[in-house]
């Protein structure tokens, strides 16, 4: 099934030279139990623009995004680039298990679908999907998104107010109000430095001591953490 | 005359892989060196710690390289306790293999390039979690018969257990460089059959003895595949 739709989609990409633009309707799902999700920034874009690519190191505009939340430089980046951009359609923070959805009309010419949005409380993670090829056929598509780490900040799990500042290290909220406070620090080195898969975050019990200042109990996760609905007209 | 063909399977696509499997029916067309069919396997290392061992890939026509509840092969074996896969690369099922000879380290990517002189069904690929008992991943049995020249089929695999080694996670027992211990033996401790592994635990979470730690953590999926047919 997923070999044939390679396939179909490897033709369409050799064949057609210009798309015409299209009306799709997106929704996204947090699939977690105790992340939320800062402001969601979406793109649809040419082959040549991107909000990240794995196993390559995160630009700044990424940094931003996924140690702050921030993000108006990721928006300016694909603006520049020709991407039609969505910006924060939940308006504001999407707490676990709650979905937003928006409407992108892709100019022509841009093909491709790409989100991102930090996860709180982590020191790096974001939530993305990089390049997703928009069917060119009317129907209903369903995919499933991974938590990654921007491999620019140590994964210390300690939340500290300001922190959301790129190269401060820290997290900078736990919105859910459900972190502890005085943690010793569970990292101080990032052995990773490109985007790659997170590894999770470590938590512990002790809401007022211990290495971590999130609780292992809550703050942890498996992928996929969000599902994304996109319906072509 | 040859260029003349070659040219109208790139034009035509998938429509002229009909005809590409008829290949075998002439022994002027196969011998010719021009003829052979290329694939580029594109991998990216996904987890934050774990090297992969030297990247394999297999083009065959029968057999597997696991199956989820079956028990690994010795060959397999040798492969997700220490790396080796020496034994895999000439298993009799193996129609050609390739690696590229190197560790890829986590956060970078590597390509091997396979090439055939007759058309293999499938593609297979295995590498090693090398900090990790007995943890491997790959693609078993991709269907490449239909693929056509500039295709691609692209995969995120997850990790999974051998099942030949006990998780001990302790000294002495994990081949890559969080530990610098044993690989390959032969004994059998785990439940001796391959299943989705279920991540390590790590001495920061709380396992005694473990040597590994919160950097070793994973999740999936653990790599970036792309196969791409470039001949």
């Amino acid at each position: 099934m997923s070999h044939k739709h390679f396939i179909a989609a490897g033709f369409l990409g050799l064949f057609s030279a210009a798309s015409q633009a299209q009306d799709l309707t997106v929704t996204l799902t947090n699939l977690t139990q105790g992340i939320h999700f800062t402001p969601v920034i979406a793109a649809s874009h040419d082959m040549n623009a991107a909000i990240f690519h794995v196993a390559e190191t995160a630009s700044a505009e990424l940094t931003a995004l996924a140690e702050g939340g921030s993000i108006a430089d990721m928006s300016i980046l694909l603006s520049n680039a020709g991407a039609d951009v969505i910006e924060n359609p939940a308006s504001g923070l999407l707490a676990a298990a709650q979905m937003t959805s928006f409407n992108l009309t892709n100019s022509s010419g841009n093909d491709y679908l790409s989100v991102a949005a930090m996860m709180l409380p982590t020191n790096d993670g974001f939530v993305g999907l990089d390049s997703w090829k928009i069917p060119s056929e009317a129907g209903t598509y369903t995919v499933y998104l991974n938590a990654y780490d921007a491999g620019t900040e140590a994964n210390n799990e300690l939340v500290l107010t300001g922190s959301g500042a790129p190269g401060t290290l820290g997290i900078p909220a736990a919105p859910g109000g459900d972190a502890g406070s005085n943690g010793t620090g569970v990292s101080d080195a990032q052995s990773n430095t490109n985007i790659h898969i997170h590894r999770g975050v470590l938590g512990d019990t002790d809401a007022s001591a211990g290495a971590s200042d999130l609780d292992s109990r809550v703050h942890r996760w498996l992928n996929p953490v969000a599902k994304l609905t996109v319906v072509v007209q | 005359m040859l260029k003349y063909t070659k040219l109208a399977i790139v034009v035509f696509g998938a429509i002229s892989l009909v005809a590409c499997d008829d290949n075998n029916e002439s022994s002027a067309l196969t011998s010719e060196a021009d003829s052979a069919l290329e694939y580029q396997v594109t991998v990216s290392n996904l987890t934050n710690a774990q090297p992969f061992s030297p990247l394999t890939v297999l083009l065959h026509d029968t057999g597997d390289v696991w199956n989820i509840g079956d028990s690994a092969s010795d060959a397999l074996e040798s492969l997700a306790e220490s790396g080796d896969n020496s034994t895999l690369m000439s298993s009799s099922f193996v129609l050609g293999a390739e690696t590229n000879g190197a560790v890829l380290p986590y956060g970078q990517s590597a390509t091997v390039t396979i090439s055939t002189e007759t058309e293999s069904n499938y593609l297979s690929l295995v590498t090693m979690l090398v900090n990790t008992n007995d943890a491997f991943s790959g693609l078993n049995k991709v269907d490449i018969s239909q693929l056509a020249v500039n295709q691609s089929l692209q995969y995120s695999p997850g990790a999974y257990d051998a099942g030949t080694e006990g998780n001990s996670e302790a000294a002495g027992t994990i081949p890559g460089p969080a530990d610098g211990g044993e690989g390959f033996n032969a004994s059998r401790d785990d439940l001796n059959i391959v299943t989705m592994h279920s991540g390590i635990i790590s001495s920061d979470d709380g396992l005694v003895g473990s040597v590994l730690n919160f950097e070793h953590k994973f999740d999936n999926p653990v790599m970036a595949v792309t196969i791409t047919r470039i001949k």
